[in-house]
């Protein structure tokens, strides 16, 4: 019920303590009585129950693993499917006639654009790429116009001062097909949903595990589909960024002002017109914010795809990690950085711009200067495309770069030497990493597989029906359940232990420091570059320097996975911190209640939705890290799905990948409080 | 008003999709060349320092002497094997028969990958454990006293046994059953990816501490730091099938090429060099070393080599 309820219990089931204390915690600022009242709850007690039985059962059973005779041979149908694609791979009517028009519209997209940038030259991509942004910010003489522009101008000099420019091409012009397919999908989809209510019930379940599947475990069936290369990047990618853009398409067509609508249907609007004229126009600006969205996923997932043979910075990344070039991997990840930044403001500049015309309309004048300079940009790439390469060179002269990679490296041994170990008093953390797994991950590990699997299920099923619905516990059992048909119940739980352990530190941390950003304007402002780095920087980057300092091990997988959670559980705890409403603080600021008390009795209190909005998305993140957690010693499901991958088997990769996304789903709803799905 | 802008937004929409479908028009032509054409190459590139310098000197020199246009792809042996059968690769240099199924599948059955021979580079496997720590304790370079040093090996991440640090997944290695069957008292932790466990041996290394680890020749490395190798049950032919059985040690391997089949029947000046290009266990780990010892970029550790072993690369041309 409190926020930290499923992080601790988890912890705690195995280990003999009170577990019903967390639970009473957010009770205690209401009168002693309650907890008699609280005593009769029968949620409490089939709660309490259920901790008893797992308690005791693990106690007694030694053993939880799930019965061998239940589960199901999934391999060997695999393995055919597999065999079946290689060889059908060019005779197939649906590959013929299908698969490979995908395929080759999108290896000849990606090769048509990276060629027009090539045929641009530098000169001309730059150029017309500033013109671009300022076009975007509302091409005019504005704050915003000049700084979206400017701030292009600064991200392609920086790219090629960095000697980047190439792979930040091949980068970009995969972006530019990426996001371009992943918005016209999620906008189709979106638009489905949003009209149709038995459309948004039947993709919603297909979203969650869009987003919760391991994008490693659908790079394998594409990868078999469609061979190496770019096509199967541009797919993985689409599938995982369509999602958010389809759900703020829905979203904002539904949230659309009643009145305004009924405006619309009194005037005797067809429900046609309705939806071109009032409806589409109203949802323009979450549609914005979600291609915004759509966007950021791009980038992670077009490095991630370097793996299978796609080109850019990610290859970059990749290729520098396999001799140990940190340096190099940095100023990469630096560029990737800087792409992020770049699209970043500009569509958000064009949302803004957008949400402004639409409030105050734009002057005739304005709108003509503006399809002018969207017609000159049209010119000019035609005419660089013609011209360019005689201007100047086709890439950033060599003489104007500057070669950053030795000074990153040496800082960053620097730093991992220093902090790894010896250091006074508290050791370093290769010294607290042990600990930890000694003490928290190990017992914990050891709880879950000694604990039985029905144990476990009521477990999960009671806390499930507290938290949300039965529906919620039933969704959340069978999910669990399935993991043990498919016969990877022990595997799950070591991946299990260590998402429970990644999830605590970093909802520990998110909200802590939420806490202090909601509080401290300077701390804010402070933490706001660091947090879009750490969101937007690849995480293959720092999978180098995290074995430096603690290891090949299992912390070394959560450290990269505290890294990429805690800022979006920071954020939301900020914002939620922040818009408490201001009356009920006031109050309490007049009837003098201390800083302190202002915070536990009534900030905390209110904003204990968007504080479960954060723990929801914390577990969603530390889950997809699961996988990346695999390549750096983290073993378990992610190092089954990492070996499926690069092994081409199929029938080893998805099925782990499968448990992941069970477990995904089980986390999702027991995290999950009744009454609405805040995530939107 | 509104109208407007949803008409203007439609235009913009149009005119870029209309650029992009232009755009695409154009690419069309260059990328129907798959593989096997001869006017440009694209070899498959594993993640390994060593691979990235086969095929940063083949593809220099063929980009210098015989004018070919060359790509080099990142991509392990089992995709490359897939790439080479589709022909979206048109060869891989360096193979250590890590995916039998599918070099069986493809170079026997299908006959669309075909051998391009040696590549002359010796690849050895083994279990290795820093000089150091064998200097203390000799006799541990026989696997029958493993048992005997086990407890000095324990990680937190290894419990009460000794922590065994496991290939990445793409190599070939049955280490795992090997523990097993020989009844070792340690535990198999895999790595996940090179460069984890390169990483992970270089810290161990570097703060003098035993460790037990899967370790490979030729590997840049080996430069660097000093192992010894242990001694495990003899290989002979077929003892490591079925894994699960396994009970010997690793197979020296003559690293071969393989090359997507329309490519090599082309013969053309291409092929015929990826065909003729053999070179030693030293020259590769002399580039690769410049690569990931000197951050050196491959294509100038590639010239420097290419500058001083002329001689060399000269019988791998084609004759006109």
């Amino acid at each position: 019920m409190s926020t930290p309820t499923i992080s601790e219990k988890g912890e705690r089931a195995p280990g003999a303590s009170t577990p019903q204390q967390p639970d009473n915690r957010p009770e205690k600022q209401v009168p002693p009585s309650r907890l008699a009242v609280l005593a009769r709850d029968p949620r409490v007690l089939a709660l309490v129950f259920a901790v008893l039985v797992v308690l005791v059962s693990a106690a007694v059973g030694g053993s939880g693993v799930w019965p061998s005779g239940w589960t199901v041979d999934i391999k060997t149908p695999l393995n055919d499917l597999d065999n079946w694609l290689v060889d059908n791979r060019e005779k197939s009517p649906i590959f013929l006639y299908f698969l490979l028009h995908i395929s080759n519209a999108a290896e000849s997209s990606v090769d048509g654009i990276v060629s027009l940038f090539d045929a641009m030259g530098w000169v001309g991509v730059t150029l017309v790429g500033t013109l671009v942004g300022w076009a975007a910010g509302g091409s005019d003489i504005s704050r915003r116009a000049l700084r979206t522009g400017g701030t292009t101008l600064g991200v392609f000099i920086a790219c090629g001062v960095l000697n980047m420019w190439a792979a930040t091409m091949e980068t970009l012009a995969l972006m530019t097909v990426a996001v371009f397919a992943s918005a016209v999908l999620g906008l189709l989809l979106g638009l489905g949903a949003g009209l149709s209510d038995r459309f948004e019930r039947m993709l919603r379940p297909v979203f969650d595990t869009m987003q919760v599947m391991p994008a490693f475990a659908y790079l394998l069936p594409l990868l078999l589909m469609f061979g190496v290369g770019v096509p199967s990047a541009l797919i993985a990618t689409v599938i995982y960024a369509a999602p958010p853009m389809a759900r703020l398409t829905s979203l904002g067509l539904r949230s659309a002002d009643p009145a305004a609508l009924e405006a619309s249907a009194s005037l005797g609007a067809s429900s046609w017109q309705r939806l071109w004229t009032a409806r589409l126009p109203l949802a323009r600006k979450q549609m914005m914010l979600g291609l915004n969205q759509a966007i950021m996923m791009c980038l992670s997932m077009v490095v991630l795809a370097s793996l299978i043979g796609s080109e850019g910075l990610g290859d970059e990344i990749y290729q520098a990690l396999g001799s140990l070039d940190v340096g190099t991997a940095l100023t990469a990840g630096v560029a990737v950085v800087l792409i992020a930044v770049l699209l970043d403001r500009t569509t958000a500049a064009a949302g803004e711009r957008l949400d402004a015309t639409v409030t105050v309309g734009a002057t005739r004048l304005m709108t003509r200067v503006r399809r002018a300079v969207w017609g000159l940009v049209v010119v000019l790439i035609g005419l660089f495309a013609a011209i360019g390469s005689a201007i100047a060179e086709r890439e950033w002269p060599d003489a104007w770069t500057v070669d950053l990679t030795r000074p990153l490296q040496d800082a960053v041994d620097w730093l991992t030497a220093t902090i790894g170990h010896g250091v006074p008093l508290v050791g370093g953390t290769e010294v607290w990493a042990k600990g930890f797994t000694v003490y928290v991950l190990n017992p914990l590990r050891s709880g879950l597989e000694t604990t039985p699997w029905w144990a476990l299920a009521l477990l999960v099923g009671v806390i499930g029906w507290i938290v949300g619905t039965w529906r919620a516990a039933l969704t959340a059992v069978i999910c669990l359940c399935l993991i043990g048909v498919m016969g990877l119940w022990e595997l799950s739980m070591d991946t299990f232990s260590q998402v429970i352990a990644g999830l605590v530190v970093t909802v520990a941390i998110g909200i802590v420091l939420g806490i202090l950003a909601a509080r401290i304007e300077r701390v804010e402002r402070m933490l706001r570059p660091v947090l879009d780095t750490m969101q937007t920087m690849p995480q293959f980057v720092y999978l180098i320097p995290v074995i430096a300092l603690v290891g090949l091990s299992r912390s070394a997988g959560i450290i990269a996975a505290v890294i990429y959670a805690c800022p979006a559980v920071i954020r939301i705890t900020a914002q939620g911190l922040r818009y408490v409403d201001p009356a009920a603080m006031e109050a309490a600021r007049s009837l003098g209640a201390t800083s302190k008390q202002q915070l536990f009795g009534v900030q905390l209190p209110l904003a204990r939705k968007s504080l479960l909005v954060g723990v929801n998305q914390g577990v969603v993140l530390v889950l997809s890290m699961v996988v990346i957690a695999g390549l750096i010693g983290g073993g378990a499901l992610g190092y089954d799905v990492v070996r499926g991958l690069s092994k081409g088997d199929l029938s080893l990769g998805l099925p782990a990948g499968i448990a992941i996304v069970c477990l995904g789903i089980m986390l999702d709803r027991i995290s999950q409080p009744a009454g609405g799905r805040p995530r939107e | 008003m509104k109208n407007k802008q949803i008409r203007n937004t439609a235009i913009a929409g149009i005119g870029i999709l209309g650029a992009l479908t232009l755009t695409a028009g154009c690419g069309k032509a260059d990328t129907s060349s798959g593989g096997g054409s001869g006017d440009k190459v694209v070899l498959a590139e594993p993640s390994w320092v060593g691979a990235q310098a086969n095929a940063a000197v083949v593809k220099k020199l063929l980009e210098d002497e015989l004018d070919v246009k060359v790509e080099a792809k990142q991509m392990d042996e089992p995709v490359a094997f897939d790439a080479l059968n589709s022909g979206k690769a048109s060869a891989i240099l360096e193979d250590w028969h890590g995916v039998p199924k599918k070099e069986k599948k493809y170079v026997d059955e299908k006959k669309t990958v075909v051998s391009g021979g040696d590549l002359g580079v010796v690849g050895h496997i083994g279990w290795f454990v820093p000089k150091y720590y064998a200097d203390k304790h000799p006799d541990i370079k026989n696997w029958k006293n493993l048992n005997k040093y086990a407890k000095d090996f324990r990680t937190s991440e290894s419990g009460d046994k000794g922590h065994f640090i496991g290939a990445a997944p793409s190599y070939s290695q049955h280490d795992k059953e090997l523990i097993k069957n020989l009844k070792l008292d340690y535990k198999h932790i895999p790595s996940g990816a090179e460069a984890a466990q390169l990483k992970e041996i270089q810290r161990l290394y570097d703060a003098k501490k035993p460790f037990l680890t899967y370790w490979w020749e030729p590997q840049w490395m080996n430069n660097k730091i000093d192992m010894v190798e242990i001694e495990l049950p003899k290989y002979t032919p077929g003892c490591e099938e079925p894994a699960a059985k396994a009970k010997c040690g690793y197979e020296t391997n003559q690293l071969e090429k393989f090359l997507n089949a329309d490519f090599a029947k082309e013969n053309s000046d291409a092929a015929k060099f990826i065909k003729k290009f053999k070179w030693t266990t030293k020259d590769q780990n002399e580039v690769a070393g410049n690569i990931a010892g000197k951050k050196m970029k491959p294509e100038d550790a590639a010239e420097k080599w290419i500058k001083a072993n002329k001689s060399t690369w000269e019988k791998w041309m084609p004759k006109k």
